[in-house]
């Protein structure tokens, strides 16, 4: 069968012609129309990531003084030049870098950083200030002003990160798919949302849940129908995050009219004992990303695509009485992708010369001006209004 | 108003416990308010600790074999398991409702996630033991647990090289609240007073005064050589301390959005009585806009809140514990497994797309292996389209393997009114869009139209 005319059956057998008419206009991306549908990808390393043992400055002598016990050996890593050099279980990333598609934003942070996961978390998913609390994410916003469909943000994860609910409209959260859509079948449901009235979905739990259902009953059928067209064929790594990130490629793939998923990957935060754990998580991210990569080359779609990797903080540069670090600000920032203008190493290296009070790394990027370079030079839209103010764009893409 | 309604009976039933049989409610129903409120508490009494078999963990690990500690490793985790299922268990058959109700509240207030048995059970049995009395005591206790003092790092915290992590959030989540009150500076100084705090062998708490930083601290403008319990002490003479207690606690029983004058009023009430928490609730269920009508039927349920109450009033018995566990990871709240030490924000945040579906088809699932009986009078041929033998067994009902006893539940069940039938097993009002399918669907039996009614989104509410 051809790709148009499965698309045209699987409308009428998911019976979305008879949802209610303000959920109407499923679009489905024909394959000339599928190169150049942009997409980005976020992920977040959650628990607070150690970036200066993930990028190392792997010659300065105050990084091996501040951590005796837990620095990296130059044999434990991968130079980069003659400053940095990767975290040996960043095997796929160094790969990656060594072929122009990673670029590396050291220093990236906000003013008065604060050291709680939960408050810093909040901060860079709503892209808000130090000082100010918002209730909708920066990816909500973005959905509530240029995005017609709840699944054009999908998260693949358990549940959905504030990053992607906005006032007007939430994103999607899956972990299954095929789970989700059969869930939706039950006639009784339809029953329920054919009787629906916009003016039922107010602002109380009782509209949220009413609204929440209606969103998923048309997501389902768009995500699951769609998806269906491409199952990828490349090994994945059998971690939950590997899983995670096969389930992106296909609907990328696949030519969901998504624009933005969201995925993470947890366990950062180590205190106690960090060089095993951190370790292994970044050979668990290092080795899905590459997949993923490989899928989306093979299928000509990594071009179109974004990788943003972020951590809430990075980590004390002084290492702790138990071989661990303590809750710290600045950080570098991964973004990977087949369209950047200015990969490799963005600006300079953390100065482990000059901290702040607490023995933190200052910042000198504000992380919302990666996403403004992100709203306005890759997905074509105003970032101002997202993002309440104007920030400087990077030139990375 | 000295009396309740059935609906108002209801109400404090749900936000107390997890809902009310029809026995019962005609039990209680002859009580004045304040009996019935009474009535709440000296059920729960009992603190009815939970108790597992660990005599496997007696052993000294270095007389074991290399494989045999691979396999106590192992039975750790089953053993967290065993103590979430007996949990689940004590929930659905105890009379101490509001004392299980109480421990949930205070499990998720100090999040804690380990994989050692013997630790979370002393954890846990602590929060049992105050958890309707006093939170100062509780606090403490829970603080020189050794579930905390691991968790949290309080062990590798020693003098000349503080670890913050217990000194943080301590404050930011047990006491102060974030950005309350304390500074930075605070959360150092705290820390070096924290300092020395380890347990033994046994899990009893020792004081390492070799690893004690007992130098001068300056803390919240008071000035000593300070210990870590002196630094709760301070935290429990703070107002604010109260105040933010008192406000979760509300969010918890109440509503999601908190009324400041209530909050005002009851926060005083808490920090003159002491933190005794059973005088705060007490404050709260005998309020009068406690039963207002902007605070009945508008709470999401908890995941715990929904099967306990689905296990409760229809006797729910599970194939296997993994039946129990399973619902509990897809429904994203799973007992002894918090996502971090922050716990549930609950509300909204366990409603997402998946979720929702699951928890629509759950009663479904449960009582009648995944269907929902309709006979539709209305044209809808999308349903003609679905065959509906085939929609009974979803991916769900495979996996999720429990069943109701339909029986019991319909002899205690005394009325087949349709109207007193829905007041009963709904909280908030029905939408339109709920009295249309309703009227629509020409159910005549009770078993069906029960289920019906157990899988609208009004059933997620309480």
């Amino acid at each position: 069968m051809e790709r148009r005319d499965f698309l045209k059956n699987s409308v009428f057998a998911s019976g979305m012609a008879l949802i209610p008419s303000f959920l109407k206009g499923m679009e489905f991306l024909t394959p000339d129309q599928l190169s150049g549908y942009r997409n980005v990808i976020i992920i977040q390393l959650s628990g607070g990531n150690d970036g200066l043992n993930t990028i190392i400055p792997i010659h300065n002598d105050i990084y091996h003084r501040l951590r005796p016990a837990i620095a990296k050996k130059k044999q434990e890593t991968l130079a980069i030049d003659d400053t940095l050099a990767f975290n040996n279980h960043l095997q796929e990333i160094k790969q990656l870098y060594d072929q122009g598609d990673v670029s590396i934003i050291n220093n990236v942070g906000y003013p008065n950083p604060n050291r709680s996961h939960f408050r810093s978390s909040d901060i860079w998913h709503t892209a808000s200030g130090a000082d100010q609390h918002l209730t909708d994410g920066w990816i909500g916003r973005y959905l509530d002003a240029h995005c017609e469909h709840p699944y054009q943000a999908i998260e693949v994860d358990k549940g959905l990160s504030l990053t992607l609910k906005g006032k007007k409209m939430n994103g999607i959260a899956v972990s299954d798919p095929t789970l989700l859509y059969h869930s939706t079948r039950e006639p009784f449901f339809k029953n329920i949302i054919v009787n629906t009235d916009q003016e039922m979905l107010d602002e109380n739990n009782q509209g949220y849940l009413y609204k929440t259902m209606l969103e998923t009953y048309s997501s389902a059928s768009y995500i699951y129908e769609t998806s269906k067209i491409y199952q990828t064929t490349t090994q994945y790594p059998s971690t939950a995050f590997g899983k995670n990130l096969k389930c992106i490629a296909d609907f990328i793939i696949s030519g969901l009219t998504t624009r933005v998923y969201y995925s993470s990957l947890g366990g950062f935060d180590n205190h106690v004992n960090q060089v095993n754990s951190q370790d292994r998580l970044l050979e668990i991210y290092s080795q899905a990303i590459g997949a993923l990569v490989k899928d989306l080359k093979k299928n000509s779609r990594f071009k179109d695509t974004l990788i943003l990797t972020f951590s809430e903080f990075g980590r004390r540069v002084k290492q702790n009485a138990s071989r661990g670090t303590d809750h710290g600000t600045a950080n570098n920032v991964f973004v990977i992708g087949g369209g950047l203008k200015k990969p490799g190493i963005y600006n300079e290296p953390p100065n482990l010369s000059d901290l702040d009070i607490s023995g933190d790394l200052k910042h000198s990027i504000d992380f919302r001006s990666i996403y403004a370079t992100i709203l306005n030079n890759w997905l074509n839209v105003n970032d101002a209004p997202i993002l309440g103010k104007t920030f400087d764009s990077l030139g990375f893409v | 108003m000295s009396r309740l309604t059935n609906k108002h009976i209801q109400h404090l039933y749900w936000r107390a416990g997890f809902g009310i049989s029809y026995t019962e409610l005609h039990q209680v129903k002859k009580m004045s308010k304040n009996k019935i409120i009474q009535h709440l508490f000296d059920q729960s009494k009992d603190p009815k600790e939970l108790h597992i078999d660990l005599k496997e963990f007696e052993k000294d690990p270095k007389t074991l074999t290399k494989e045999k500690r691979k396999e106590l490793r192992n039975l750790q985790n089953q053993k967290i398991l065993d103590m979430n299922a007996l949990w689940f268990e004590q929930m659905k058959n105890t009379k101490g409702v509001l004392r299980e109700k109480m421990t949930l509240f205070f499990q998720n207030h100090f999040a804690v996630r380990l994989r050692m048995p013997k630790v979370m059970l002393y954890f846990h049995n602590t929060i049992r033991k105050h958890a309707l009395s006093n939170f100062g005591e509780l606090l403490m206790d829970i603080s020189r647990s050794p579930a905390m003092i691991m968790f949290l790092n309080n062990r590798q915290n020693r003098k000349g090289s503080p670890n913050e992590n217990f000194a943080r959030e301590v404050m930011e989540l047990f006491t102060l609240g974030r950005d309350n009150r304390y500074t930075e500076k605070d959360i150092k100084e705290a820390a070096r007073a924290f300092t020395g705090w380890d347990f033994d062998k046994e899990g009893k708490f020792v004081f390492r005064q070799y690893r004690h930083d007992s130098g001068d601290k300056v803390f919240l403008e008071r000035k000593g050589a300070f210990k870590g319990e002196d630094i709760i002490k301070i935290l429990l003479e703070e107002k604010q301390t109260a105040i933010y207690l008192t406000e979760k606690i509300y969010r918890f029983f109440v509503h999601d959005t908190i009324n400041q004058e209530h909050i005002k009023e009851l926060a005083t009430i808490f920090y003159d009585s002491n933190y005794n928490i059973e005088i705060l609730l007490k404050s709260i269920f005998s309020s009068t806009w406690f039963y207002d009508k902007k605070n009945i039927g508008t709470k999401i349920k908890s995941p715990v809140d929904l099967i306990t109450g689905l296990n409760r009033q229809f006797y729910i018995t599970y194939a296997e514990p993994k039946v129990l566990f399973y619902t509990q990871r897809k429904l994203n709240q799973m007992l002894f497994y918090p996502p971090n030490v922050a716990g549930w924000p609950g509300g909204k945040y366990w409603i997402d797309s998946s979720t929702m579906m699951i928890r629509l088809k759950l009663a479904s699932v449960m009582l009648t292996n995944g269907k929902i009986d309709m006979d539709i009078k209305q044209d809808m041929p999308e349903n003609m389209m679905t065959n509906p033998r085939k929609s009974k067994r979803t991916g769900l009902a495979k996996r999720i393997r429990a069943q109701g006893n339909w029986k019991k539940f319909l002899v205690t069940l005394q009325t087949e009114n349709k109207k007193e039938v829905t007041d009963f097993l709904i909280q908030p009002e029905l939408s339109e869009a709920a009295k249309r399918v309703l009227s629509a669907s020409g159910i005549n039996d009770t078993k069906s139209f029960i289920v019906e009614l157990l899988s609208l989104p009004e059933y997620q509410l309480c």
